[in-house]
């Protein structure tokens, strides 16, 4: 196995090699945040003002859904499985994933996905335009005739997933040095164990329901048409049967990260690390039995909204238990702050705040009243922003020395920190207020009532969108030009990673180390 | 260390185009196909291309796992990695599948009931009564015979009773798979005592055969239904749960099919044997199906001779490839064929006996 990488373009496009195939999920991944950014600066430039001026309201609808599907399924989603690739062999002490070749494959079906979907905007009658949850009858009976393509995005990209998911459930179970028992393994690997099992339980659900709309829209079955027999609210409850799971498959690896990033700088070991498995392994038993609290408006009977409604809230419990995790782990810790613990601890107090409005809307009287706002847009983006994307932020800052050999710019990376950090809460704080108001998401226009907060989350977005700019920069700059990086690189950090050189070799772990 | 010194190194291909071709292939079949049902020109010819590419990539790239193993390069743990995705493999496959059934539960328990008693029910569906098998769609309540999109079928396919199940094609087909998976786990005991020639040939021949005979029953149904039942994918929920979850089955009883030939196949000497059976299949599915109004029977003995030569030709030219202790393609193979059995049981008790 002494093969190096290869030289030029092909080491791209034929590697088996965990690290580069990492690497290229996590440039992918930034391409896409950029691009998806790009939809929400289009969104929030429309919105700056009251009244119609950059888009026109179908346009509108294309950005909003296009942005949705972009960010979840093409920058999210790929820059977690970038991470697993990079550092779950790394940390369990395998030579490599269980199946390299199978690997290269999940990655490469994404580029071709994502030019398929994108090539929609070109497309006559114009891109996708009922949202990212893609609700029949709007994305069947009335949707533009690009949906074919999309839908058969949705197939390639579920094929990825599931695949990426497979490789790392078979690494994980069956690539652990001798030693490494299930419970000593850093909580990032047991967190994507069960994010991989998530994705296998609920990509092929959404595999079978973009093939009834696609049966419906082009073979006459009725499977959401009421007039032969079928239901629009069937497609919502499929829908959300892999929606629900899908928002954990994007926030479980951000635990995992968060989990392995705070000790180190508190330089404490982890607080209650199996009460985090157990809680990780909760959150996911929970996530496949509260789906329905996504459509409590839609005309569910009392008995579902309560059961749907006490379920959710339950979800607060094992969420409780790493919250508090983390604050004890930090609890008397000797904690420096450097950018990854400034994103990490960022992540922890606005991830709880997303997890509060969270809890608003698990109320499902309440929900009524918040349904379909902004307010929902506020929580989900809580979640989403300072959540999954701060922590693969920080999972950046934290592992790249690590992957290039090189230490980031403190001064710069603390800047990003600070502008992200309040590019975010300007965007995203103030549409709690224009939800509880009553702006509706999703619409292009609205009422002047809503024209203050709206221009200051416009003036955040950009900030935020600047902030990332700086990100890309940083980031090259520390490849290029970054000064040395020991093989520890934190005074505080503990794992088989950090056993390893940095740069981290083309091969590590090709005989197994022993772990005590 | 002493565990080190006993590893034996885990193999990681140096580099591989397959992985790039396969995702250029399976683009493009997807690209063809929504080009295709958008009605763009050439769309069919983009699905071709991309099927027979994918084709090709499959053939390079289980033949190049296949002679690695051969070549000693697969440690215990490699092939336990492979076990391992396998099996997380049909997990998926089953949530598939539980989607459409999830789907058939809720239309019968909740979306029917709800057109009918349910608040717009009575403004939009006035007349209409929830019923299963549903004959008469929400649209004939309306709109009569005269009903634009949704006219329900003449007949349906459910349970004619105990007494006349001798005379009901799913009974038959239920017998056949059911069968199938006891002859496919015959010849993995065969395997296992080290009978891998003559003996496991046999059994696994017998089960392609089954397979066989099962779609030929699937498609005698699917053209009975079309032309003497009026039920078709569009006429309305019934049918299109019908067609859906059976037609979905089929595919992967075809697909379960090929991959139990191919293992016969490779476990058959020389490329001219194994030939043989391949046409032989060819010309006994073309000379059954292109007849339009050949009865079942006829049907049956035509596949039937092709599979007594699959049989015939596989119990005399056994290659011994499988060994007890070596034989991945083949478990795989039969777990996945174990696994449309399960799916088939679950239609036979949803669709069909309880339908």
């Amino acid at each position: 196995m002494a093969h190096g990488p290869d030289k030029g373009l092909s080491r791209w496009l034929f590697t088996t090699n965990h690290k580069d195939i990492g690497s290229m999920y996590l440039w992918f991944s930034f391409l896409m945040f950029l691009v998806g950014g790009v939809m929400a600066l289009i969104i929030r430039a429309e919105l700056f003002e009251p009244g119609m001026q950059i888009v026109d309201p179908n346009f509108f609808n294309q950005m909003t859904t296009m942005h949705g599907l972009i960010m979840v399924f093409g920058a999210v989603m790929p820059a977690f499985v970038g991470l697993a690739n990079w550092m779950v062999p790394l940390m369990i002490g395998a030579p490599d994933m269980a199946l390299p070749r199978m690997n290269n494959w999940s990655f490469w079906i994404l580029p071709f996905a994502f030019a398929m979907l994108g090539s929609t905007l070109f497309m006559e009658g114009g891109a996708p335009n009922f949202g990212w949850t893609f609700y029949a009858p709007l994305s069947t009976t009335y949707a533009p005739p690009s949906v074919t393509f999309f839908i058969f995005a949705v197939h390639i990209m579920g094929a990825s997933s599931i695949m990426g998911s497979i490789n790392i459930i078979a690494t994980i179970l069956n690539m652990r040095a001798p030693g490494m028992t299930l419970m000593k393994m850093p909580l990032f690997v047991w967190t994507w164990l069960i994010t991989a099992y998530l994705l296998i339980a609920v990509m092929p659900v959404l595999a079978g329901v973009v093939t009834m709309m696609l049966m419906d829209i082009h073979f006459g079955t009725a499977f959401f048409d009421a007039a032969g027999g079928g239901d629009p609210v069937l497609f919502q409850h499929i829908f959300w049967f892999f929606g629900h799971p899908e928002v954990y498959i994007m926030i479980l690896p951000a635990f995992g990260v968060v989990s392995a990033i705070l000790p180190t700088f508190a330089r404490k070991p982890l607080f209650g690390y199996s009460s985090m498995v157990y809680a990780t392994a909760a959150i996911a038993f929970l996530s496949f039995i509260v789906w329905a609290h996504h459509m409590f408006t839609v005309g569910m009977p009392l008995f579902a909204e309560l059961v749907f409604m006490y379920a959710t809230m339950l979800i607060a419990v094992p969420t409780g238990v790493k919250v508090f995790n983390w604050v004890a782990t930090m609890w008397k810790g000797s904690m420096t702050f450097e950018t990854p613990m400034l994103f990490a601890i960022a992540f922890v107090i606005l991830f709880t705040i997303g997890g509060f409005s969270g809890l608003m809307l698990a109320i499902a009287p309440v929900d009524f009243q918040y349904h379909d706002t902004y307010f929902v847009v506020a929580h989900f983006h809580y979640v989403l922003v300072p959540g999954a994307i701060f922590s693969i932020t920080a999972g950046v800052y934290y592992w790249l020395p690590k992957w290039c050999g090189h230490m980031y710019n403190e001064v710069l990376g603390k800047t990003h920190f600070w502008l992200a950090f309040a590019g975010l809460n300007i965007t995203f704080f103030p549409m709690h207020f224009s939800g509880l108001a009553g702006m509706p998401r999703r619409i292009p226009d609205y009422h002047d009532l809503f024209a203050d907060w709206n221009m200051i989350s416009s003036i955040g977005a950009f900030l935020f969108g600047a902030a990332q700019i700086l990100f890309l920069y940083i980031v090259i700059r520390t490849i290029v030009s970054g000064r040395k990086a020991t093989q520890e690189v934190w005074e505080g950090s503990h794992g088989l990673e950090w056993t390893v050189p940095s740069p981290a070799p083309y091969h590590t772990f090709d005989t197994p180390p022993e772990v005590k | 260390m002493a565990s080190n010194s006993e590893y034996q190194t885990y193999y990681v291909p140096a580099r591989s185009k397959l992985p790039l071709f396969a995702s250029i292939a399976l683009f493009l079949t997807v690209f063809g196909i929504a080009n295709w049902l958008n009605g763009n020109e050439g769309g069919q010819f983009l699905t071709l291309l991309g099927l027979i590419s994918m084709l090709a990539v499959l053939w390079n790239w289980f033949s190049q796992v296949i002679s690695e193993n051969q070549r000693g390069l697969n440690s215990d743990q490699l092939k336990t990695s492979y076990v391992w995705a396998m099996g997380w493999f049909i997990f998926s496959e089953v949530m598939f599948f539980a989607a459409f059934f999830g789907a058939l539960f809720y239309i019968r328990q909740i979306a029917l009931p709800g057109i009918e008693h349910g608040a717009t029910g009575e403004v939009l569906w006035n007349g209409f009564e929830a019923e299963w098998p549903l004959m008469t769609t929400p649209d004939m309540a309306v709109n009569g015979e005269s009903a634009e999109k949704f006219v329900g079928p003449d007949q349906n396919m459910s349970n004619p009773g105990v007494g006349g199940w001798v005379s009901w094609l799913p009974f038959w087909n239920t017998v056949l798979l059911l069968a199938s998976s006891v002859t496919v786990h015959f010849a993995h005991t065969e395997l296992k005592k080290d009978k891998n020639g003559r003996s496991f040939n046999i059994w696994l021949a017998v089960t392609v055969s089954l397979g066989l005979l099962f779609l030929v029953l699937q498609a005698e149904e699917y053209i009975h239904a079309y032309h003497h039942m009026g039920l078709t994918l569009d006429s309305g929920v019934y049918g299109t749960t019908f067609f859906m979850l059976t037609g979905f089955h089929g595919a992967h009883v075809t697909l379960g099919t090929i991959m139990l030939l191919v293992q016969l196949l490779r476990s058959t000497d020389s490329w001219l044997w194994r030939a043989i059976p391949v046409v032989a299949l060819i010309i006994a599915e073309i000379a059954a199906f292109s007849v339009d109004h050949m009865s079942l029977a006829g049907r049956m003995v035509i596949v039937g001779i092709a599979c007594l030569v699959i049989i015939a030709v596989s119990a005399m030219k056994p290659s011994k490839v499988f060994k007890h202790h070596d034989c991945f393609g083949f478990e795989a193979s039969s777990w996945y064929w174990h696994f449309v059995d399960v799916v088939w049981l679950g239609l036979f008790i949803f669709v069909y006996i309880l339908g």
